[in-house]
C-alpha cells in the first residue's frame, strides 16, 4: 500500500508544481459555459432546458484534455519502468494514479460546476443532484480514461486515438448524469439513476485497474 | 526476414583498468580467474560453492538464461543464448547500437517475455514469481527515470518507496555520487551528467540484489564515473550481481561478457 500511496502524493505534488494541466481543464470547461449562452441565445428557458447537458458534455470533453499527460510524462522520463519494477502491485499504483488524476482534475470541475449551472440558469433547486451525479460521474471518466492513456502508450499521435477510444464508454456515465438531474427537475426520485452511476463507478474500479495494469505491462515491453 | 542465430562469444579475461579503486573489494569471494563468459554450451568449470546446490543464502545468488531469445516487432534479435552469473559477479555486454543489450536487459528484468529459453534465478523461472523477481532488481535504463519538476531527494525518496525502502536509503545514494549539495535541486534545473548521476544515485539506494545497468556511465564526467565504479565493487563484495551494457571499460573486475553481433 505505501507504494500506492507514494504514487498518489508524487502525482499530487507533480499537479501543484506544475499547475497548468489541472487549470487548462478548468479553463475549458468554463469557457465553455460562457460560450453557450451566446451560440444559442440568451433566454433563460432554453438555457435552463440544456443546461443540464452542456454541463455534463463539457465535463466529459473536459476531462479528456488531461489524460494523455496521465501515463505519458512517466513514458518519456523513464519512470514508468519503476512503476513497472516496484514489487507493489500495479493495479493498485494504477488506482492511485487514478485518484490523482481525479482529484486534480474531476474535483475541481464539481467545484466549478455550480458556477458553470448558475450561467446557463439551470434551477437552483437541482444543483445538489447535479454535483452528486457528478461526484459519481467524474471517477469513472478517470478510471475509463486511465485504461485509453495505457492503450495509446507508446503510440504515435496517441493523443488523437485516445478521445475516439474513451469517448464511446463515456455514454453510461452520460445518460445516467444527466438523467439523474433531469428526474429532478421533474420532480421525481433521482435515486435510480444516482445508483446507477455509482454502480458503473464499483465496475469501473476493478476493469480499469487490470485493464490499464495490462495496457502498462504491455507498453513496457 | 529469417531469424539468424548470433553467436555471442566469450570475451578475454578482463583487465581491470588502472586507478580501479580496490580489486580487492571488488572481491569476489572467488578465487579470481579469469573470466567465465559463456555462449552455447556450458563449458563452465562449476564453482565448488555452487557445487553444493546451497540456492538457500543470498551469498550464493545466481542468474542464469538458458536458450534465451528475444523477439521484437516480430524479428528475432538474438537466440540461443546461455549465461551463468555468480553472487559478487558482473557481466558486460558488449555490441553495437541494436543488437539487443537492452532487450537482453529487459528480459532479465522480466518486463519482456523471452521469445524462447528462460530466465532463472536460482533455478527457477523468473516468469513463474514475477514479483519476487522485480524486488530483486536495481533498473537503470537509458533514461534517468526522474520527474523533472521535483527535487532529487523527492524523486529517490518516491523510487525508494516504490520498493518499501525508507527515506535515509535516499541520502545515502546521493552521498555516494557526491550530489548531497543537490538534493533539493528539481532535476529540470540540472546537467545531462548530474541527472544520469542521480539516476545511479536511485540505484543505489534502491539496495537490490540484482543490478542491471543500460550505458550507466553516459553523460559521467571521469569522477562520477569513479564513483560508480566504487559504487558497483561495493555491490559486488557484498554479494550483489549486476549485468552493465556499456561501451566503455568499466573501473570493475567483470566475470566476463557478451559480445553481441551487429544487428541482421
Amino acid at each position: 500500500m505505501s507504494a500506492a500511496r507514494a504514487v498518489l502524493l508524487r502525482d499530487l505534488r507533480l499537479a501543484w508544481r506544475n499547475p497548468l494541466a489541472s487549470l487548462t481543464v478548468l479553463a475549458f470547461f468554463a469557457m465553455a459555459a460562457i460560450l453557450f449562452p451566446f451560440a444559442v441565445g440568451p433566454e433563460p428557458q432554453l438555457l435552463a432546458r440544456v443546461a443540464t447537458g452542456v454541463v455534463w458534455t463539457m465535463a466529459l470533453l473536459a476531462s479528456l484534455l488531461s489524460f494523455e499527460r496521465l501515463f505519458q510524462l512517466d513514458h518519456e522520463d523513464g519512470s514508468i519502468d519503476l512503476l513497472l519494477l516496484s514489487p507493489a502491485s500495479l493495479e493498485a499504483i494504477v488506482l492511485a494514479k487514478c485518484l490523482a488524476h481525479w482529484l486534480t482534475t474531476g474535483l475541481p470541475l464539481i467545484l466549478a460546476a455550480p458556477l458553470a449551472a448558475t450561467i446557463l440558469n439551470l434551477p437552483a433547486g437541482a444543483l445538489p443532484t447535479l454535483l452528486l451525479a457528478l461526484a459519481l460521474g467524474t471517477p469513472s471518466l478517470s478510471l475509463v480514461g486511465a485504461i485509453g492513456a495505457a492503450l495509446v502508450l507508446g503510440a504515435r499521435r496517441g493523443g488523437v486515438l485516445l478521445p475516439l477510444l474513451v469517448m464511446p464508454l463515456y455514454v453510461p456515465v452520460l445518460v445516467f448524469g444527466v438523467a439523474a438531474v433531469e428526474a429532478d427537475l421533474a420532480g421525481l426520485d433521482a435515486r435510480a439513476h444516482l445508483l446507477l452511476l455509482g454502480a458503473f463507478l464499483s465496475g469501473a474500479v476493478p476493469v480499469a485497474a487490470i485493464g490499464a495494469a495490462a495496457a502498462l505491462r504491455q507498453a513496457g515491453e | 526476414m529469417a531469424p539468424r542465430d548470433i553467436a555471442p562469444r566469450a570475451a578475454g579475461p578482463c583487465v581491470p583498468r588502472r586507478g580501479f579503486p580496490d580489486s580487492g573489494r571488488a572481491g569476489n569471494s572467488r578465487d579470481g580467474g579469469p573470466a567465465r563468459a559463456w555462449a552455447g554450451p556450458p563449458l563452465l568449470p562449476t564453482h565448488p560453492r555452487e557445487a553444493r546446490g546451497s540456492a538457500m543464502t543470498a551469498a550464493a545468488d545466481r542468474l542464469a538464461a538458458t536458450a534465451l531469445g528475444c523477439a521484437r516487432g516480430g524479428r528475432l534479435v538474438f537466440r540461443g543464448l546461455d549465461f551463468e552469473l555468480g553472487a559478487g559477479e558482473a557481466l558486460a555486454l558488449r555490441g553495437p547500437n541494436g543488437s539487443g543489450k537492452s532487450s537482453l536487459l529487459r528480459l532479465l528484468a522480466g518486463l519482456l517475455p523471452p521469445a524462447e529459453g528462460a530466465v532463472r534465478w536460482n533455478g527457477e523461472d523468473i516468469a513463474g514469481a514475477r514479483e519476487a523477481h522485480r524486488a530483486r532488481i536495481g533498473w537503470l535504463g537509458m533514461q534517468d527515470a526522474l520527474a523533472p519538476a521535483l527535487a532529487l531527494a523527492e524523486n529517490l525518496r518516491f523510487a525508494a518507496s516504490l520498493r518499501g525502502a525508507g527515506p535515509d536509503a535516499a541520502r545515502r545514494g546521493l552521498d555516494a555520487m557526491g550530489l548531497g549539495a543537490l538534493a533539493g535541486v528539481p532535476a529540470r534545473r540540472l546537467s545531462q551528467g548530474q541527472r544520469r548521476r542521480a539516476a545511479i544515485a536511485r540505484v543505489i539506494a534502491e539496495d537490490a540484489r540484482l543490478w542491471l545497468l543500460d550505458e550507466p556511465t553516459l553523460a559521467l564526467d571521469d569522477e562520477a564515473t569513479g564513483r560508480l565504479g566504487e559504487a558497483l565493487a561495493a555491490h559486488l563484495a557484498r554479494g550483489g550481481l549486476a549485468v552493465v551494457a556499456t561501451h566503455v571499460d568499466l573501473p570493475v573486475r567483470l566475470a566476463g561478457a557478451i559480445d553481441f553481433a551487429a544487428a541482421p
